[in-house]
């Protein structure tokens, strides 16, 4: 139920500040705002501001000719209070006019602690030798998959040969990989982006639920496919392009619950990607209804393993919870390659705000207890662990290996790399950087040439630098950091926390 | 082999991955008959194949008859297991006795055919698009949530079996339905109904699909079509496309 303009709508969010002496009318800022926050008043020919429909994302003051536009917090201040802060305010005022869930779109942003801040990496002084990465050799390639406990050779003309038969594995030159993003949530120029820039440095994209375009197929060889509880866009063609398969159960942004695609997204090409006829909703329910087990889990990761003879590694994405080591140790056993552990800042193109901010484990958290668990129950060398959720720099990556992960996936830090500048708006649709909508219009904005470089430009930057962080810890191949928990240590972290981290205090 | 070009697998005592290898052999050598004895409770039979193959099944297979499949038509002489037709693209698949649960979850093509009662969550997420309409025909009883989250194709219940008392089908029926056509054979207690589905009037067009399909049906299994069509139908569809389209707060 939505009323007529309310004085509640008076408190916005931003000023649109236009210069008017430097303005010149030209009018790009109109034309640039998918939302209406700027305006042309023919009438008497100035171009003025709509403050209350800005959401902050800056394209006008970017693209401003004459540089006369400054985006900023709107000034007018509530009264201060610690409970009842701005935020909580609006969101109430929004709901009491709407009627409706709060929707958010990128991760969750409440004030709990990130660890990746709270800890710091060991480096290399007289007693051991640092490495220096531009002119010793490192080694960054990771292999995603399920490694054998022991293995055999033979030989054969004198020659060694490997009699064990190793099971199907990801190559990866760079230990990060694109997170899922699926066609529909994100635009077709961004997807074709993520998959040349994945081509390009050695590492692999995730098409999310929403199947892959015709015109994907190219890069096949650099392509995940997800398979999720509403199938959209899958079928054998699909299965067979991809070099791995994700099962997802669940996601970082918003544990045990579905997807939901709305019906304004699902145009003609949206459409034939997913399968689904044009205009419908693509509802992808919270459960897989045909697992309600890990006995069921292994059911499909099999028959995903059946049906594609076996050639491709296939991974369970979980979003990170209480019971996430038990999870894992469980996915472990139903035979997955990779468990993908999506943690509690994982980004969405649209969530209830309230789930983003309130369900989950920081992925720090849980990264370090999955690690643990399979160590203890002697099974870690029988899956590789991918993990995700709020990644934001290269240190976050090295972190994340050093406390048990294979590798990590990144899908914000991507979005940011090709210009989005986190005005969390996505579950509009009307990315005004051509990033998270099917806009015609809007989705010109993201040159696929440009997006590729920058998006390969952020895995090549990346690389160089876990290189770096490597060296100076004395290690030259990535595999001797994975799980090296003795090269973190917490600052100012309780016994607790560093108990579950798994790390030491710095000092000690 | 026998003769008529008919390829035999003995699947007594072979674990689903060597009975299912033999087979894909057989399919990609070009066999076009594949009959497969003693089948007992093996997964994935026909799971990914994307050929024009009959698969004939004696025993009863396991769980994921049909999984991802592209083409085959497989017929199995007895009762089949759980999740027979998941995400199943194109084929037909026909079952001579009773199936389980979530049967044809996510079909996007292709017909399953059950001459007996099923368990739950049958065409959970039955999707259509362009000419793929999957077509999902039960002869006996369904359980509980038949046709939930419905986004395309056809699911058919005839109902039909001994008068036990029990009802066609069960609770929750096409909850979460958004698309796709639901047919019942005789009435439905109208509480069973999912808050997303409504009853709509019998057209001619879907009393020719009717007549179409259960003489299809019929001819499978030797039932006579003229006696299952003297009920009447109801024909079941999604209110909206859009279930959920006024929940959030833009």
């Amino acid at each position: 139920m939505q009323s007529s303009r309310l004085w509640t709508d008076s408190f916005i969010d931003f000023l649109v500040d236009r210069d008017q002496e430097r303005c010149i009318q030209c009018q790009v800022c109109v034309n640039q705002c998918p939302y209406g926050a700027n305006i042309y008043r023919a009438a008497a020919d100035i171009v003025d501001s709509r403050h209350e429909n800005c959401t902050g994302c800056r394209r006008c003051e970017a693209m401003c000719p004459t540089d006369c536009i400054t985006v900023r917090r709107y000034p007018g201040q509530f009264r201060e209070h610690g409970n009842w802060t701005e935020r909580q305010v609006k969101n109430l005022y929004k709901q009491a006019r709407t009627g409706g869930v709060l929707l958010s779109s990128t991760g969750a942003e409440v004030d709990l602690p990130i660890y990746f801040d709270r800890i710091v990496l060991d480096a290399c002084q007289v007693t051991n030798p640092p490495i220096d990465p531009l002119r010793e050799p490192m080694e960054l390639r990771t292999y995603i998959g399920r490694k054998p406990s022991s293995i055999s050779l033979s030989r054969e003309d004198g020659a060694l040969k490997l009699a064990t038969q190793i099971a199907p594995q990801l190559t990866c030159e760079v230990p990060v990989l694109f997170s899922a993003m699926s066609y529909g949530a994100v635009n077709y120029n961004f997807c074709e982006s993520l998959a040349r820039a994945a081509a390009a440095t050695g590492t692999y994209w995730n098409t999310g639920e929403g199947g892959l375009h015709r015109k994907l197929y190219p890069w096949q060889k650099h392509t995940i496919v997800q398979v999720a509880s509403g199938r959209f866009g899958v079928n054998k063609e699909y299965l067979d392009a991809a070099q791995a398969i994700e099962i997802k159960i669940g996601q970082g942004a918003k544990p045990g619950i579905g997807g939901h695609l709305p019906g304004e997204k699902v145009n003609e090409d949206v459409s034939e990607t997913r399968m689904i006829p044009v205009g419908t909703d693509a509802l992808s329910p919270a459960p897989h209804h045909d697992i309600y087990s890990i006995e069921d889990l292994r059911q499909l990761i099999f028959a995903l393993k059946e049906a594609t003879d076996y050639t491709k590694p296939v991974f369970v994405k979980i979003a990170a919870v209480h019971n996430s080591a038990a999870i894992a140790s469980g996915i472990t056993r139903a035979g997955a390659d990779a468990i993908v552990l999506d943690g509690f800042r994982g980004g969405s193109g649209a969530t209830p705000t309230m789930i983003r901010d309130n369900v989950g484990v920081p992925i720090e958290l849980a990264l370090a207890s999955v690690d643990d668990l399979l160590r203890a129950q002697g099974i870690r060398n029988e899956v590789s662990l991918i993990a995700g959720g709020g990644i934001r720099n290269s240190a976050d990556a090295v972190k994340a290996i050093a406390l048990g992960a294979d590798a990590v996936y990144i899908g914000t830090a991507a979005k940011i790399a090709v210009g989005c500048t986190v005005c969390q708006r996505c579950y509009t649709g009307k990315c005004p950087w051509g990033i998270t909508t099917n806009d015609p219009c809007l989705s010109k904005r993201l040159s696929i040439e440009i997006g590729t470089e920058q998006l390969a430009n952020l895995v090549e930057a990346w690389a160089h630098e876990i290189k770096e962080m490597m060296g100076l810890m004395g290690i030259n191949a990535i595999e001797s950091l994975r799980g090296n928990r003795e090269r973190l240590r917490g600052v100012g972290l309780t016994d607790r926390e560093l108990n579950i981290l798994g790390i030491k205090h710095a000092g000690e | 082999m026998t003769a008529r070009g008919v390829f035999a697998i003995d699947a007594a005592g072979l674990h689903y991955r060597e009975l299912n290898r033999r087979v894909r052999e057989a399919v990609a050598a070009g066999r076009k008959d594949v009959l497969l004895t003693g089948v007992n409770g093996q997964y994935y039979i026909g799971d990914g194949i994307r050929a024009e193959v009959n698969i004939t099944v004696e025993g009863v297979p396991g769980n994921d008859l049909g999984a991802f499949m592209d083409g085959p038509t497989i017929v199995v002489r007895s009762n089949a297991q759980d999740n027979v037709g998941n995400t199943m693209n194109r084929g037909k698949i026909v079952v001579h006795g009773r199936a389980g649960d979530v049967l044809g979850y996510g079909m996007r093509g292709g017909k399953l055919f059950v001459k007996g009662d099923v368990g739950y969550r049958v065409g959970i997420h039955m999707k259509g698009y362009r000419d793929q309409v999957p077509v999902l025909v039960v002869g006996g009883k369904a359980g509980d949530f038949f046709g939930e989250y419905m986004a395309g194709g056809v699911l058919v219940l005839l109902g039909l079996g001994p008068d036990d008392g029990r009802p066609p089908v069960g609770d929750y029926l096409g909850t979460g339905m958004h698309g796709g056509v639901m047919y019942i054979r005789g009435s439905v207690d109208p509480t069973v109904f999912g808050k997303e589905v409504g009853v709509v009037e019998i057209t001619p067009a879907d009393s020719q699909f009717l007549h179409e399909c259960v003489r299809e049906f019929c001819a499978e299994f030797s039932i006579d079509p003229g006696e299952v069509l003297t009920r009447e139908f109801i024909k079941i569809v999604p209110v909206s496309l859009r279930p959920y389209g006024n929940l959030y707060a833009y």
